[in-house]
């Protein structure tokens, strides 16, 4: 396949008043960061006179303190990576996965999973440009799983409401899922159940990949900030909402009999519901940080989260363009008993 | 005349794409075809990989992303300048 590098700008040299505005936003970000919990506090306890003590004083503190913070964490971490994806093009991944064997290259997808690109109304068109240009089935599918189960909401999310620890977990459950899923799938020999039209499709144009300077990188991503924050900052105060509400009124350990360590129907439980949920991360995590602090375990949770972010039924929808029932069906089959072994394996060793 | 197309299967993000470009077409006041391609097998032709893509005199000018109005301002106008 030609490639071609598009240079749009001439000019390679970032403006140093774009390099101020960038700084000035990082200095301003940090301020925020460091005021917001003692502005919570005050609003909570001091201009609306709650108590400390009180449920509704907590739960109103938890509110003001957590929208704010997360909706802080998603800016500047959506910021970040998607600078990082200016440099990753799905054409530039394919180029990458090109040649790559089964096994490392499903390793190797799921990585690229994370840093490339990825929208779900893309997925179908993504699929076909990899098995066409000879990417094996099952390293794809390592792509199309990894991309939306680690997405940039879902890691900024676990890593505000729960820390490092548990967000690192995540990005790791889901690389070992994404590869594993991708290796059986590909051990099945389902090529097959492709639709037809995907192996005749012969694309001729070559694909373009753009050299960008910083100047527009950092515009991309800011726009991409903008796109992505207006889109779930409703879900994230929703959310927050429920999660505060459950904080202050549920009482402790009130779900420990049925989303704790020992309940062994909990975990596939978790997964059949998730399916059909289609929330973004945003709306979900705030309320399952809300139910482990109740006594829900780790590996229920988590496999509830990826659940409902890898497996959802608009994906499934779209990709019944270019996928036979019966690899839909693997597909959704396979990813789930992932999810499943890895939720286990937390409430077993956390 | 320019032919534009609009590659992508009627996503949110299409539709605004090919609103943006009508105003520039229009901002510009030059003579040009805005199609829409939603056929996977005829997007697919143009090596798109992310939608929308944006195709000018055959010529995929961007993908998987909506440009600015000045954006596609200067790609009209390059692709004018090359016509």
């Amino acid at each position: 396949m030609k490639q071609t590098t598009l240079k749009l700008n001439p000019s390679p040299n970032p403006s140093l008043r774009t390099f101020g505005m960038v700084g000035a936003a990082v200095v301003l970000w940090f301020l925020l960061y460091n005021v917001i919990e003692s502005l919570a506090n005050w609003l909570a306890y001091t201009a609306l006179g709650l108590g400390p003590d009180t449920r509704l004083g907590s739960s109103v503190a938890f509110f003001l303190y957590d929208v704010p913070k997360i909706l802080l964490l998603l800016s500047g971490m959506i910021f970040l990576i998607s600078i990082i994806r200016t440099f990753f093009s799905p054409e530039r991944t394919r180029a990458l996965l090109g040649g790559k064997r089964e096994g490392l290259g499903n390793l190797f997808a799921s990585m690229l999973g994370i840093v490339t690109p990825f929208c779900s109304c893309s997925a179908v068109p993504l699929f076909i440009g990899f098995v066409e240009s000879g990417i094996p089935l099952g390293v794809t599918f390592s792509f199309l799983i990894a991309a939306p189960t680690i997405n940039e909401v879902a890691v900024v999310m676990l890593f505000g409401l729960f820390g490092w620890k548990v967000a690192g977990l995540y990005i790791a459950s889901g690389l070992v899922i994404a590869t594993l899923a991708g290796i059986v799938i590909g051990r099945l020999k389902m090529e097959r159940y492709v639709e037809d039209f995907v192996w005749q499709i012969q694309s001729s144009g070559s694909s373009v990949i753009e050299s960008l300077t910083w100047e527009q990188r950092f515009t991309r991503a800011w726009e991409s900030v903008k796109e992505i924050v207006s889109k779930v900052w409703l879900y994230v105060v929703i959310g927050i909402a429920v999660g505060a509400g459950i904080h202050g009124f549920v009482p402790e350990d009130a779900l420990a009999s049925i989303m704790g360590k020992t309940t062994w129907w909990s975990v596939p439980a978790a997964v059949l519901v998730g399916i059909p949920l289609y929330s973004n991360a945003a709306g979900v995590i705030p309320i399952v940080s809300a139910l482990m602090e109740k006594g829900a375990s780790l590996g229920t949770v988590l496999a509830f989260m990826m659940s409902v972010v890898g497996l959802s039924l608009p994906e499934v929808i779209i990709l019944r363009r270019v996928l036979k029932p019966r690899l839909i069906a693997v597909f959704v089959g396979v990813v789930a008993i992932a999810i499943m072994l890895t939720g286990y394996l937390f409430n077993l060793v956390m | 005349m320019l032919t534009i197309k609009v590659l992508g299967s009627g996503c949110a993000n299409c539709k605004k794409l090919e609103a943006v470009t009508k105003q520039a077409v229009a901002k510009l006041g030059i003579e040009a075809e805005v199609v829409k391609v939603t056929e996977y097998p005829d997007i697919m032709k143009y090596n798109v990989m992310s939608t929308p893509g944006l195709v000018v005199n055959e010529k995929v000018v961007s993908s998987g992303r909506i440009p600015s109005e000045a954006e596609i301002t200067t790609f009209l106008t390059s692709a004018l300048s090359l016509a």
